[in-house]
């Protein structure tokens, strides 16, 4: 029996000479019907435009198949060959046959028209539905994806659901005509890790209900585990490797492979956690950072004349400390409030209340007045791009009332060298170097005043993998190297692991659990911290099945003079304590 | 240097590079004095003589040298082109500036005010103020100024309102870099380019409103000449000396294509969304 579709020696290349410039250089695979075949692989690998020439929607991105075939077999049996197929009929397939959802759910959706609209739009069009009947089915659609109360929601435009409910929105409008193909573009990559297991869980549902076969394409060889059947590691425009599940994980041949399933971090409950802390009960050290009792809360007003009505809790009542050469890492899903906590650290948001001290380091040649310094998430934001890197590293000595003289030069050259950067980079604009180079220049910067501490808001996050593992090896060397603390903010657990002595989970704006690394992702004890570390994807998990959950966060809305219950904290062993959970919660925890 | 290579290698840029270049000659030459003849000497035997070799462009009715008074008139026209830009791109920058990054009240006070201005058409607000202070080569250049400042304003306060907000000015916060080091290097560095291609337009625009102020006896007094006033004159003798109309009103056509073919220019060179197709 002929697969359902099958590529081979697929080339695509882009610009005016597209033989030249080869995007995809010769991929060959074939997807059996029911079949999820995964594709991983960095950015710039050809993973995606693999997919796009699929459904030949890199036409429109400005690609051209240069050679190859990928035939495609109909509904009726019949085979087609999608590089010469003409407009019209790439149009009938688009959808019908072949449906596709993408990395942005908030942007594949248009904002002005109703969600309801927007799926009931994809059934007239490809089964010629009208009036009721496209409501009825836009209604059963929005069941299938596990929305709650789906009539209501169809009324609902874009920005009134979250991310994780727009992507289930994407999947029922994909999902319309029951489409025998599914190519997935990191669906989940846009979203918190809880949300990304419920997605997962979903697809994985759905393939089974449906019978359909999927393109899974993802940077994370953790998702892979979970859904696919057979996985292909792509390399430069090139499958470097390709083959059964189990065998690509467990048996990886390629270099390339072993790289991504070794070099890259991976979720290990706990056992990959530093033990390098050095955090004595009785210590005499004082704190780098104590932060007490933080809150940020924004006003709400309402009405002509700005009443206020309440206020957003961002942050509530948060407080810990922070050792000097130790790690905190605050985890959380996006909302939670821990880059507010860390914004409202550095002075860039104003707390509501709450104090924070930070000691500046003792033996320091340059006394820095702003003993933390930040480091950002997007390395491509966070450098002006009109100034030399010479200019970029000034800019806080400046600011802190010092001038650019030898003294600062030495210090320049020897943060850039320190850094793993060429020594002639100083002279050099940001435009020239790669992410992660710049992110290693943003590093030098916030290290250029000698700071006690500095708070890496994502700082890895929008890295590649690889690259990302070597940033955090940076990372723990200079900390080793300046007894620098560090707290680290983010959502991936995987990254949390390698660099945390000590994890403080955030959830609704309060910590809700806060220990030694080793002890929380081994032995969570807040139902939300469960909840999480369940839904980090990692190589062992095969097929796991994960629970559906369709739990909203709560509203941080509050009512004008509303103050939350104290926390209750419940201490399991030495330095790990959670939050007393209030009954209603553990009770749909469950 | 960069921008002088893609400039020349850029067709409409090399056009209009070619043609401001020629003018900035004519108006230097014209403003220190380096003409054929005074062009404010008056030679009745010479009245009204079509162009011969001595007289390139002809005379008008007080014998006068056209080309002359034509290059001078060009030298008049370009400065105060120039110094309403100047003062235009200035304090529209400014205000911009302030208006995005305090934001709140003065925000909305100053770009209320910039669409009152934007309400009125641009020879219509230059007239009111001329009509108020009272006609002149500095009324002009001033009420040209105000006629092109809320552009300006406009173009500096939307990128600025997004720079505000990019992660390299949360940066130079925490490092505690002071409001002029953050408004100077983070800010207007980052506008010089939209700006060169606002200026570059609004100089097509500020010659034509300052033509059309002379034109209408406003802006430049006789005996001085300008290319409006030129114009003016030339409106009687259309048919007996149609060279007193002809020249000037090329000179000013031609000017305003070569700033706007220039700033066409400029705008595709500096453009980032243009600068990844060519390198």
């Amino acid at each position: 029996m002929s697969p359902l579709l099958s590529v081979r020696d697929l080339r695509v290349g882009f610009g005016h000479d597209p033989e030249v410039n080869q995007v995809v250089r010769g991929v060959s695979f074939d997807v059996a019907a029911g079949e999820t075949l995964a594709i991983v692989g960095e950015s710039g690998s050809g993973k995606s435009v693999t997919a796009l020439s699929i459904n030949r929607l890199v036409d429109f991105g400005g690609g051209r198949i240069v050679s190859g075939s990928v035939k495609l077999k109909r509904a009726d049996n019949s085979i087609l060959d999608l590089t010469a197929a003409t407009e019209p009929q790439l149009t009938k397939v688009r959808g019908a046959e072949i449906g596709m959802i993408f990395q942005e759910p908030m942007t594949s959706l248009n904002p002005v028209l109703s969600i309801g609209t927007q799926i009931e739009e994809s059934f007239r069009l490809h089964r010629g539905l009208t009036g009721k009947q496209a409501r009825a089915a836009a209604k059963d659609a929005l069941d299938r994806v596990r929305i709650p109360d789906a009539l209501r929601r169809l009324k609902y435009y874009p920005n009134q659901l979250s991310g994780g409910m727009l992507q289930r929105v994407m999947i029922a409008t994909a999902l319309a005509c029951n489409s025998r193909l599914l190519i997935a573009d990191e669906p989940t990559t846009a979203l918190d890790v809880t949300v990304q297991a419920q997605i997962m869980a979903l697809l994985a549902e759905l393939k089974r209900e449906t019978g359909m076969s999927m393109i899974f394409i993802t940077h994370d060889i953790g998702l892979v585990a979970g859904i696919a059947d057979r996985v292909m590691v792509m390399q430069n425009g090139q499958a470097v490797e390709q083959g059964e599940l189990n065998q690509i994980l467990d048996h990886p041949q390629h270099p390339y492979t072993q790289h991504l399933l070794h070099a890259v971090p991976h979720f290990a409950s706990g056992q990959a956690a530093r033990t390098d802390g050095k955090r004595d009960s009785e210590a005499s050290v004082d704190p780098a950072l104590r932060v007490d009792g933080l809150t940020v809360r924004f006003p709400v007003t309402s009405g002509v004349f700005r009443r206020p009505a309440g206020a957003v809790h961002a942050v509530e009542g948060v407080d810990f400390d922070l050792m000097p050469g130790e790690t905190l890492a605050i985890v959380g899903e996006s909302g939670s409030g821990k880059s507010t906590t860390a914004r409202a650290i550095l002075g860039l948001t104003k707390s509501t209340r709450g104090t924070f001290s930070a000691v500046r380091q003792e033996a320091s040649a340059r006394q820095s007045q702003r003993p933390v310094q930040m480091v950002f998430q997007n390395p491509y934001a966070s450098l002006n791009p009109r100034l030399s890197i010479a200019s970029i590293l000034a800019e806080p000595v400046i600011a802190a009332g010092g001038r650019l003289d030898v003294q600062t030069r030495d210090r320049m050259s020897m943060l850039i060298e320190r850094v793993g950067l060429p020594s002639n980079s100083l002279d050099r604009y940001p435009h020239e170097f790669s992410g992660g180079q710049r992110q290693r220049l943003c590093i030098a910067r916030a290290l250029m005043l000698n700071p006690s501490v500095v708070v890496l808001d994502e700082a890895v996050s929008a890295l590649d993998v690889s690259v990302q593992a070597k940033v955090l090896d940076l990372l723990v060397d200079l900390q080793r190297e300046f007894n620098l603390a560090y707290l680290f903010i983010s959502h991936d657990m995987a990254v949390v692991e390698r660099i945390a002595h000590r994890i403080a989970v955030m959830y609704a704006g309060q910590i809700v659990e806060i220990g030694r690394a080793a002890a929380v992702l081994a032995n969570p004890q807040h139902s939300y911290t469960q909840r999480l570390i369940a839904a980090v994807p990692t190589v062992s998990r095969r097929k796991e099945h994960f629970e559906l959950d369709t739990r909203q966060v709560p509203s941080l809305v509050r009512q004008p003079g509303f103050e939350p219950a104290p926390a209750d904290w419940t201490h399991f062993g030495a330095d790990h304590k959670a939050r007393t959970e209030a009954p209603p919660y553990s009770q749909t925890a469950g | 240097m960069r921008i002088l290579r893609a400039i020349f290698g850029h067709t409409s840029g090399r056009i209009g590079g070619a043609i401001v270049l020629l003018y900035l000659v004519i108006a230097l030459l014209g403003v220190m004095g380096f003409t054929p003849h005074d062009p404010l000497m008056q030679n009745r035997l010479d009245r009204l003589h079509s162009p011969t070799i001595t007289y390139w462009m002809g005379t008008d009715l007080f014998g006068r040298d056209v080309a002359s008074r034509l290059m001078r008139g060009v030298g008049q026209s370009f400065t105060v082109a120039f110094l309403s830009v100047a003062f235009a791109s200035l304090a529209g920058t400014v205000l911009g500036l302030a208006a995005a990054w305090f934001g709140h009240r003065l925000d909305g006070i100053i770009m209320r005010l910039m669409d009152v201005l934007l309400a009125f058409p641009a020879i219509l607000l230059a007239l009111l103020v001329v009509a108020i202070v009272g006609p002149g080569t500095w009324t002009s250049v001033v009420a040209i100024g105000i006629v092109y400042t809320p552009i300006f304003t406009r173009v500096v306060r939307g990128p600025a309102l997004s720079l505000k907000a990019r992660d390299f000015v949360d940066a130079a916060r925490t490092f505690g870099s002071s409001r002029t080091y953050i408004l100077t290097r983070h800010l207007l560095l980052n506008l010089v380019a939209p700006l060169t291609v606002q200026i570059t337009l609004a100089l097509a625009w500020a010659l034509l409103t300052e033509a059309g102020l002379s034109f209408l006896g406003l802006g430049t007094q006789p005996p001085a000449s300008s290319l409006g006033l030129m114009l003016s004159d030339s409106r009687n003798l259309m048919e007996t000396a149609p060279w007193l109309l002809v020249f000037p009103g090329l000179a000013i056509m031609v000017s305003i294509l070569g700033f706007n073919l220039l700033g066409d220019a400029l705008r595709d060179i500096l453009d980032p969304r243009m600068r990844r197709s060519n390198p």
